[in-house]
């Protein structure tokens, strides 16, 4: 376990709810939630989780610690915003979504190898290094996510679709040796460094 | 001097050889006709996308949006910042929002820009290409500049989510959006106002790490676009685009279906409708051709 994380589960004891207010984003919205259930039922990915929105908003409550910052259902996400225009009680739910998503993952609790939270980890180092995404390594290093071997036969099976693009101008080989990028690097990386600082001093992340 | 004038903010996937390169290249093509001024903020960066939370979390995600904004503000001053992309269009908004409702997250987030120089005083506003369009223009507009007619086509509007939730174009319903069949009858094709996948997500980053599950979403809005008998799907956003078009041909060599249904930006048949080449509108970026439309270009 995390330094970060047992240092978490010191300060707030039982009461995760308190630890969702105080550290994930827009935590403190939690508790406006009436348990209608619109946004499970608004979900385009609804029958592939185990626990829709309305169920981690109560297991927060309950005090369901490990169970919802175990799950996978936040990595479901697609970031469609059906429940956040549909939710009676305004809950901005994908944006708590992507919060407890981000808490469990810092703090290591998330379930490891789950894809989504791999590619989204790869994308964000991706547009990091550059401060612009570069297509062709983001793609290349999703296949390649789980070795060698089953990145080849990934990259294979959609060859016909990377050359279909690559003959409409829409894919660059050449990426692969650098691509688009910001000129004031030195700078954007320094935002972002102090940008993590500051949220990780705030969210206990750096215990 | 151009009639109006925007701090623009391309994103990632329309640069040369990305995924929508070709939205870019109509883009400019519809601007052009419309005498619309396009310039790039100095230097801009990625807006985070939606599926950069996980390891980018909340405050480096706002920040480096923040970035762009404090770049148009001192390079742009008084010009709304206009964005193509729908998850370009959602991340700055979200954050400008963010930050002009917490005096906090101003005084962290301008804590991390001076680490590069820079300040953000919360002046830019961010808003969506097809915001301008309507907004600024409107559909008579719009018209004015017309000189083909799509006349023939049949086209499903599919929305998507981005430039629909949680914002959205104003005045519009977030179940039944109707800008986009309006400009489609603006210009003189058919749109297919029953077309029932309007508003149905595509999975958005997720076609890359949950390939089965976004595929089956992408199957509902094409079969959907079949089903009511359109002959091309018309979006707002690079990710609908791609992911709708890309993948028909997987789904095809999967689920044995025949796909092949064009998947164009509203910009493209924009720009036909001003006269434009099929080069300037894009179509050769279109990994299924659009063959109605390029016989309407060549007339």
């Amino acid at each position: 376990m995390s330094n970060a994380n047992v240092q978490a589960v010191a300060r707030y004891q039982n009461d995760f709810l308190r630890e969702v207010e105080e550290r994930v984003e827009e935590g403190h919205m939690v508790k406006m939630c009436m348990q209608c259930g619109v946004c499970a039922g608004s979900c385009p990915f609804g029958p592939d989780w185990e626990h829709s929105p309305q169920k981690i908003f109560m297991m927060i409550r309950a005090g369901k610690r490990d169970e919802v910052l175990g799950s996978d259902s936040m990595f479901m996400c697609t970031s469609c915003y059906s429940c956040i225009v549909r939710c009676p009680r305004e809950l901005p739910i994908t944006h708590i979504m992507h919060g407890l998503a981000n808490y469990a993952h810092r703090l290591g609790l998330a379930p490891k190898g789950q894809p989504t939270r791999e590619f989204a980890t790869l994308f964000w180092n991706n547009l990091v290094k550059k401060g612009r995404v570069n297509e062709l390594t983001l793609t290349l290093g999703h296949y390649f996510t789980n070795g060698l071997v089953s990145g080849i036969k990934t990259a294979l099976g959609m060859q016909r679709i990377g050359l279909g693009l690559f003959l409409a101008k829409r894919l660059n080989p050449m990426e692969i040796f650098g691509g688009h990028g910001v000129k004031d690097l030195k700078g954007f990386h320094a935002i972002v460094a102090k940008a993590k600082e500051i949220e990780d001093r705030k969210k206990g992340f750096t215990a | 001097m151009a009639k109006k004038e925007y701090a623009f903010y391309p994103g990632c996937s329309s640069q040369l050889k990305a995924s929508a390169s070709n939205y870019l290249v109509s883009t400019n093509a519809m601007c052009k006709s419309l005498d619309i001024k396009l310039t790039e903020i100095p230097d801009w960066n990625c807006c985070g996308a939606s599926v950069g939370y996980c390891e980018g979390g909340e405050l480096p995600r706002i920040a480096i949006n923040a970035r762009n904004f404090a770049q148009a503000e001192t390079h742009l001053p008084g010009q709304d910042i206009v964005a193509t992309c729908a998850a370009c269009w959602l991340g700055a908004r979200e954050s400008k929002e963010r930050l002009d409702g917490s005096a906090q997250l101003m005084k962290e987030t301008n804590e991390a820009l001076a680490a590069a120089g820079l300040h953000y005083s919360g002046g830019a506003n961010v808003r969506h290409m097809v915001e301008v369009l309507i907004e600024d223009f409107g559909y008579d507009g719009l018209k004015q500049p017309m000189k083909k007619s799509l006349e023939g086509i049949k086209f499903a509007g599919y929305v998507g989510c981005q430039t629909n939730r949680p914002f959205g174009i104003d005045g519009e319903s977030f179940e039944n959006p109707l800008y986009l069949d309006k400009m489609v009858e603006t210009f003189g094709g058919e749109a297919l106002t029953t077309y029932d996948q309007k508003v149905t997500c595509c999975g958005g980053a997720l076609a890359f790490s949950e390939p089965e599950k976004s595929q089956k979403q992408i199957r509902d809005i094409v079969e959907s676009a079949y089903d009511h008998g359109a002959e091309m799907i018309v979006t707002p956003c690079p990710l609908c685009q791609a992911n709708v078009e890309v993948y028909q041909s997987e789904i095809n060599k999967k689920q044995g279906t025949k796909f092949n249904m064009p998947v164009l930006y509203y910009s493209q048949l924009m720009t036909i409708a001003y006269g434009g080449s099929a080069k300037e509108a894009g179509l050769n970026g279109q990994l299924i051709r659009a063959e109605k439309l390029e016989k309407i270009a060549g007339k």
